[in-house]
């Protein structure tokens, strides 16, 4: 990256960090609180019945999944809503027109979809600590977990707010692919206590990964291998990446 | 010297619809030219492709010599694009919009520029407002100068007075000229066609996606046979004044030719006839009427 499309790179990530930080009441603190609810409401139900991997308590288990929860479904709603916004008011010319590439755009919106959910897993994890104390075991395992499923749902949130043409295309994909596979990635539960069906398909579920390998950042065990969910997701990154990267390149549903 | 902007056969398909049919044009640097033609005529589309909004199906663009596909980076920072539509983003205020599209420039210190841009479009006092705070005129010059923010030697303003009061536009009219004269190429595509004829030096008409006219403004408006004399006349007029007969429009007798100096003939007639004028009127030569002998030759 030369200086000057290093500025650019930065420019653009400084816009959409505005983006968000400027009605943070709505983009920070509403998530926080909803996730909180969940917390709340699903501690208070299960704490007394349920314990899982033998000792942790079910509150305990369910901060991790719901920061992590947070941090992919706020990734997501970043690049997808301001991708959508500035595409149908058109104001998405402002970038189109300046020698911002692909490449540099990708990164600008991927960016700033991590920073985003890293503020709201972060208000949730803050948030969590008046009813239970859960402190990371590898910090470094939720730092990589964090940074990695925030690009994933980022680079996803890139693909359907390109893709949309209108907002319920977009609340579509939000709402029948990122919800589903989100709720059922293991954030309120570990799939060791699902039926062997359900079980064996929550591993064709990239999100169960994301979830998984962040969790063991804070208990030390996990469903699966902390290094399997690594590498799946690496690969699921990748994946993701390089048909972002493909669909910016064509300037597909961008540049007519 | 590379020319300001240089297209050569550019196509642009849509399905089976021919938006840009082979256009070939060339604009020097310093020149304030006009693109003209009804609408879907292939102007926007022809903007477009210059700025790289859309890829051409056929043909090349260069701006300043630089190819605005293979040397995108560099072609887009000779360029400033002002676009039709009144598109502003409602987050940031007049301020942040014009220091985030110089960072997009990879320009990182630029207030004094904005500063200047700010005072000359009349906006320092709305520098802090949000851009959901500003009237249309107001968001149309800060268009302007955001497509200014990087001193772009080429400027395309895509009709950029539509539904602009007549004091922004003098404003406006007054800053381009300004622009113009300090070297920088304005490229201009607008509906009135009088603000075309008093600015543009060369003009271009588009109709269909080809360029059917392409030629000095003066070149243009000599071609037709506009000037008029119309004259209302006590009692009747002489039957032999010389020349092709006058044409009744009314109560006025309108006697048209190519030139001032027959006309002023024909007055020298009337006068010598005795004919008693009550009133006279000399009409010039305009481009609405070069522009609708265009696009009725070119079918």
């Amino acid at each position: 990256m030369t200086p000057e499309s290093f500025a650019a790179f930065r420019a653009l990530l400084y816009k959409e960090f505005l983006r968000f930080w400027k009605v943070s009441f709505q983009t920070l603190g509403a998530p926080v609180l909803s996730t909180v609810l969940y917390l709340m409401i699903f501690s208070h139900v299960l704490q007394a019945h349920v314990t899982v991997y033998g000792a942790i308590e079910y509150t305990a288990f369910l901060v991790p999944g719901l920061v992590m929860m947070a941090v992919l479904q706020n990734a997501f709603a970043n690049s997808s809503s301001s991708l959508i916004q500035s595409k149908i008011t058109g104001n998405i010319v402002f970038v189109l027109l300046t020698p911002i590439s692909y490449r540099e755009f990708y990164l600008a919106y991927v960016v700033a979809s991590v920073l985003r959910g890293v503020a709201v897993g972060l208000g949730v994890w803050l948030a969590s600590l008046f009813f239970v104390l859960v402190l990371p075991t590898s910090p470094l395992w939720v730092v990589v977990f964090t940074i990695m499923g925030g690009a994933i749902l980022g680079s996803l949130g890139v693909i359907a707010g390109i893709w949309a043409e209108k907002f319920d295309q977009l609340a579509g994909f939000q709402n029948f692919l990122i919800m589903p596979l989100t709720m059922l990635a293991g954030v309120f539960y570990s799939v060791h206590s699902l039926p062997s069906f359900w079980y064996g398909v929550s591993h064709f579920n990239p999100f169960f990964y994301m979830i998984d390998g962040f969790r063991y950042g804070f208990f030390g065990v996990s469903d699966v291998s902390p290094w399997l969910s690594l590498a799946i997701v690496s690969v699921f990154l990748g994946l993701l990446a390089a048909l972002t990267l493909r669909m910016l390149a064509s300037g597909y549903k961008l540049r007519g | 010297m590379s020319a300001a902007i240089a297209v050569r056969g550019a196509v642009k398909t849509y399905g089976d619809v021919r938006a840009l049919g082979g256009v070939d044009l060339e604009i020097q640097p310093g020149e304030f030219f006009g693109l003209l033609g009804p609408n879907g005529a292939g102007k926007t589309t022809l903007i477009s492709a210059l700025a790289g909004l859309v890829r051409l199906s056929e043909g090349r663009i260069a701006v300043m010599g630089l190819d605005v596909v293979d040397d995108y980076r560099v072609a887009r920072r000779m360029l400033g694009v002002v676009p039709q539509e009144l598109v502003f983003d409602p987050f940031f205020t007049v301020r942040e919009m014009l220091r985030l599209q110089s960072g997009y420039f990879g320009l990182g210190r630029n207030d004094d520029w904005i500063d200047e841009l700010l005072a000359n479009l009349d906006l320092t006092r709305k520098a802090d407002a949000n851009m959901r705070q500003l009237s249309g005129g107001m968001k149309r010059r800060v268009l302007v100068a955001q497509a200014l923010v990087h001193r772009p030697p080429v400027i395309v303003l895509d009709e950029p007075t539509a539904g602009v009061d007549v004091e922004l536009r003098q404003g406006l009219w007054a800053f381009v000229r300004k622009l113009n004269e300090q070297g920088h190429t304005i490229v201009l595509t607008t509906h009135y066609l009088e603000e075309a004829q008093t600015l543009c030096n060369r003009i271009a008409m588009l109709k269909a996606g080809r360029v059917v006219a392409l030629d000095d403004t003066a070149n243009l408006l000599r071609a037709v046979d506009g000037h008029t004399l119309r004259v209302k006349v006590e009692g009747v007029l002489p039957a032999d004044l010389g020349g092709a007969p006058p044409e009744r429009d009314g109560d006025w007798w309108v006697f048209s030719s190519e030139d001032y100096g027959q006309l002023a003939e024909r007055l020298v007639r009337l006068r010598s006839a005795g004919v008693q004028i009550s009133e006279f009127e000399v009409g010039q030569p305009d481009l609405e009427k070069v522009f609708v002998d265009v696009m009725r030759r070119a079918g």
